[in-house]
């Protein structure tokens, strides 16, 4: 006879199986290089936006910039001989994104970094609070002077809110 | 006119200066003289909101007045230009944006003045701490960027005209939003200072600027998402938030004064986070001041920004002031702000709060560092990089996300501890509401249209978009759960149906469940978001009846005509949209020239559904073939992104509502009460 936990343990399996089923149905096909490469170059006509996005009247850049962006995917290039050719021709300020390389990896580091810290400290935050709870001197319940009451009371109201 | 409203800002630094000295020797004695000094101090600081008025009032007149003389107006005005946009023109420069942030400041200053009688001690400290921040503009104004210079040599006969792009209905209310809710801070900072230097006893100072805090939190939340849909139906690039400095340095201070607002309650109800607090709030005034010099210095590229100009100096030296001033009043006092309880555990809402505080705070400094490590890659390799929407979006959706989770389940936590009982109580069935949207979002074919056919498996976004939806889902049900439990228990008690006990309970403890509705409207902006990765675009030239297919929709160019107005010349486009041979609409995009600038601005036509937005763009004509060229996108999703701005904004108004009375159940038979029980314990 199956006990209370192994049905449980067996009922958290079945829903797994199933949600992992679900996120593995299907697959679309490749989306378009060109939008994908465009989307990781910004225009260069100080206009701040994504190249492919890029929709000012009379732009003198974005048009040229996604022609050859065109030209070097039907040329058989690969992604990174692409981009590294942009950036020889109008600089690293090409890129939209820092590469993952050199110096540029610190600004994709500092955000886990930073969770990292951020949560460390909270960890260390919890434990140093809880650790002064336990050692905390506890106090007779009986005894108490009604304006003691009336403390506890209000802070009683504050804490369930009524 | 000028030399009275040069002599208005002068005689405004005059008085804030006056506020600020002698409001802080009246801090240190009470003897009668000294309380006269101080009364004139207040005084002096209600008399320069006067004077900065009439000088704002003065710059005004001149825009409607074309007086060219003053080099402002020259810059930023013409003739022609429409009314509410010669309003406008006292924020769309440099120099009249600081008058009218030093306006605003002023106008805060008045309102916290004339109430001093809420308690005099600590506004005075308050009101000093607002004079020497009113001085700093006010120099700024007299010495730095002075709105009443002249145009040199001969006065013009018209002006240069007004930035195209700031000709939009939205642009006469957005700035003043904004502005509203980074000036607001200062009032909240302002009364954590004075709290601070005079080591005010208990919270009150707390309770005192809770309404300030979220008055000026909601003028800011507006102001940002009214900068989001100018953006959107303006510049027309078919996005509402670009992860441009300025929309970034317009963030950074919501992210703090979000985290303060929610950390806050931690010190009310139970005494704790007090020098947190009181450090997120000097934070959140630093970034508002730092916001103002990220977006006048020109240290950081911009689309958004003023010209570059020297007044980044100034801000320098004032935010050093600012951290010098806080430090030292911290290092001095700050054994008052000691924490009254401690966490018991860590399933509890004091724990939920202090993660949603490091999370917000994280992305805060995500997003500031991000946008600083151009000018730190140029110190450091020589070269400047950009850090462009793709960086932002993929490091900071996984936090946002995760913060979403803890909007889902930090208000369900009891104070102090939660039982496991109690959280499955809570959240069961709004978990397995939330899996079955998951699961409807995969299982049906992509045919259906976003967000539905969602393949998590191709693409990271779509995961994202996936994990968004069901925690959107979550956040929303368990906040109907929470409103239909409460409604229930009051039912029960007083015989009254279920949306009236609901409306009774909303209306019993309004901040909680205003907050809930905020969370709401947080939950339905995270649903217009996460359509993002599945927008699509397509354009073409197009001749007369020539076509062009996105999505389910079939978009015939059926005539062009045109436009002209004294402001600008238009071409607008007249598109046909049809669904399935079906007609659905007309769209009317145009392209305007300004006369004036000479600067040309698209004026996209939107069809709007909840399930999203047909957005054509009339990009311009072809200079080879003349032939008018159109850009259609498909945005899927995005009304519900205004949609939860308008939720979170009725939420913060609601949230501002004072209190019912509580509900008491009348007993229905006489009980009989020992003597002994009843003496000494009274409600």
């Amino acid at each position: 006879m199956p006990t209370l936990a192994s049905s449980r343990a067996n009922r958290v399996r079945i829903l797994a199986v199933l949600c992992i089923g679900v996120f593995l149905l299907g697959a679309s096909d490749d989306s378009s290089r060109l939008d994908r490469l465009g989307h990781r170059m910004m225009c260069v006509c100080s206009c701040g936006q994504i190249l492919m996005e890029c929709n000012h009247v009379g732009c003198t850049y974005s048009d040229t910039m996604r022609h050859e962006l065109a030209s070097a995917i039907d040329g058989g290039k690969s992604d990174d001989a692409i981009l590294a050719e942009f950036i020889e021709k109008y600089g690293t300020t090409v890129l939209a994104a820092p590469t993952h390389s050199g110096f540029d990896r610190v600004a994709w580091l500092m955000p886990y970094l930073l969770f990292i810290v951020g949560v460390g400290g909270f960890v260390a935050v919890v434990q140093l609070w809880r650790k002064r709870q336990a050692t905390a001197p506890r106090v007779a319940a009986t005894g108490l002077s009604s304006d003691e009451l009336s403390r506890l009371r209000e802070q009683a109201r504050k804490e369930t809110e009524l | 006119m000028s030399q009275i409203g040069s002599f208005l800002l002068l005689l405004a630094l005059a008085l804030s200066a006056y506020s600020f000295l002698f409001g802080a020797i009246a801090l240190f004695r009470r003897d009668t003289l000294f309380i006269l000094i101080g009364e004139t101090a207040r005084r002096a600081g209600i008399a320069s909101f006067v004077a900065v008025l009439l000088a704002g009032g003065i710059l005004v007149n001149a825009a409607f007045s074309n007086d060219f003389s003053i080099a402002y107006i020259f810059q930023h005005s013409n003739r022609d230009l429409p009314g509410p946009y010669k309003f406008a023109t006292l924020w769309s420069g440099q120099e009249g944006s600081l008058l009218f942030w030093a306006l605003l400041l002023s106008g805060y200053g008045f309102v916290l003045r004339i109430r001093h009688k809420t308690d005099e001690r600590l506004f005075a400290h308050a009101s000093v701490v607002i004079a020497a921040v009113q001085v700093f503009f006010f120099l700024l104004l007299n010495f730095a960027a002075r709105p009443f210079s002249l145009t040199q040599g001969q006065v013009p006969l018209d002006g240069a005209g007004l930035n195209p792009l700031l000709q939009y209905p939205e642009m006469v209310i957005h700035p003043p939003m904004l502005y509203l809710g980074y000036v607001g801070f200062t009032v909240p900072f302002a009364f954590a200072l004075g709290a601070l230097i005079m080591k005010y006893p208990g919270d009150k100072w707390i309770h005192i600027t809770r309404r300030w805090t979220m008055i000026t939190w909601g003028f800011l939340s507006c102001g940002i998402a009214l900068g989001a849909h100018w953006a959107y139906y303006v510049l027309g690039w078919g996005g509402y938030w670009g992860w441009d400095p300025v929309e970034i340095a317009s963030l950074l201070p919501w992210l703090t004064g979000t985290a303060f607002l929610h950390s806050v309650m931690m010190q009310e109800k139970r005494g704790m986070l007090k020098t947190w607090n009181m450090w997120l709030i000097f934070i959140t005034f630093g970034l508002c001041i730092f916001g103002t010099f990220l977006t006048r210095s020109g240290v950081v590229s911009s689309v958004h920004a003023f010209a570059q100009s020297s007044i980044g100096g100034w801000f320098v030296a004032f935010l050093t002031i600012i951290a010098a001033t806080c430090i030292f009043f911290y290092l001095f006092n700050h054994s008052y702000l000691r924490t009254e309880h401690r966490l018991e555990s860590l399933v509890s809402r004091e724990s939920s709060f202090l993660f949603n505080n490091v999370l917000f705070l994280l992305i805060c400094l995500v997003a500031l560092s991000g946008t600083l490590f151009p000018i730190l890659s140029e110190w450091i390799q020589g070269h400047k990089v950009t850090v462009g929407p793709p960086y932002f979006n993929s490091v900071t959706v996984p936090f946002a996300l995760l913060l979403l989770l803890l909007t889902a389940v930090g208000p369900l936590l009891a104070w102090r501890k939660t039982s496991l009982e109690s959280l499955k109580r809570n959240f069961l069935w709004s978990t397995v509401g939330s899996l079955c949207i998951g699961i409807i979002l995969i299982a049906t074919p992509a045919s259906w249209g976003p967000p539905f056919g969602l393949r998590p498996r191709d693409d990271l976004g779509y995961f994202y978009s996936l994990l968004a939806a069901m925690l959107a889902a979550l956040v929303i049900l368990t906040v109907f759960a929470e409103f239909l439990r409460g409604g229930r228990v009051i039912a029960r008690h007083t015989g009254n149906n279920l949306l009236t006990s609901i409306l009774q309970l909303g209306h019993r403890n309004t901040r909680r469940y205003g907050g809930y509705v905020v969370h709401i409207g947080v939950a339905l902006i995270f649903i217009g978001v996460l359509g993002t990765p599945m927008n699509r675009s397509a354009e073409k030239e197009m001749g007369y009846g020539d076509t062009v297919q996105i999505g389910p929709y079939t978009l015939t160019s059926r005539s062009y005509t045109q436009e002209e107005t004294p402001n600008y010349t238009g071409d607008k486009a007249i598109i046909d949209v049809t669904k399935n041979g079906q007609f659905v609409t007309t769209l009317y995009p145009e392209s305007r020239m300004f006369t004036a600038t000479q600067q040309p601005q698209h004026v996209p036509s939107v069809h709007s559904l909840l399930r999203g937005d047909l957005y054509v763009v009339f990009e311009g004509k072809n200079p080879e073939t003349g032939r008018p060229i159109i850009k259609a996108h498909l945005n899927p999703l995005v009304p519900w992104l205004w949609l939860g701005v308008l939720v979170m904004l009725l939420g913060t108004v609601l949230a501002l509502f004072p209190n019912a009375a509580p509900i008491r159940s009348v007993a229905t038979s006489r009980v009989r009460v020992p003597v002994h029980a009843s003496a000494g314990a009274g409600d």
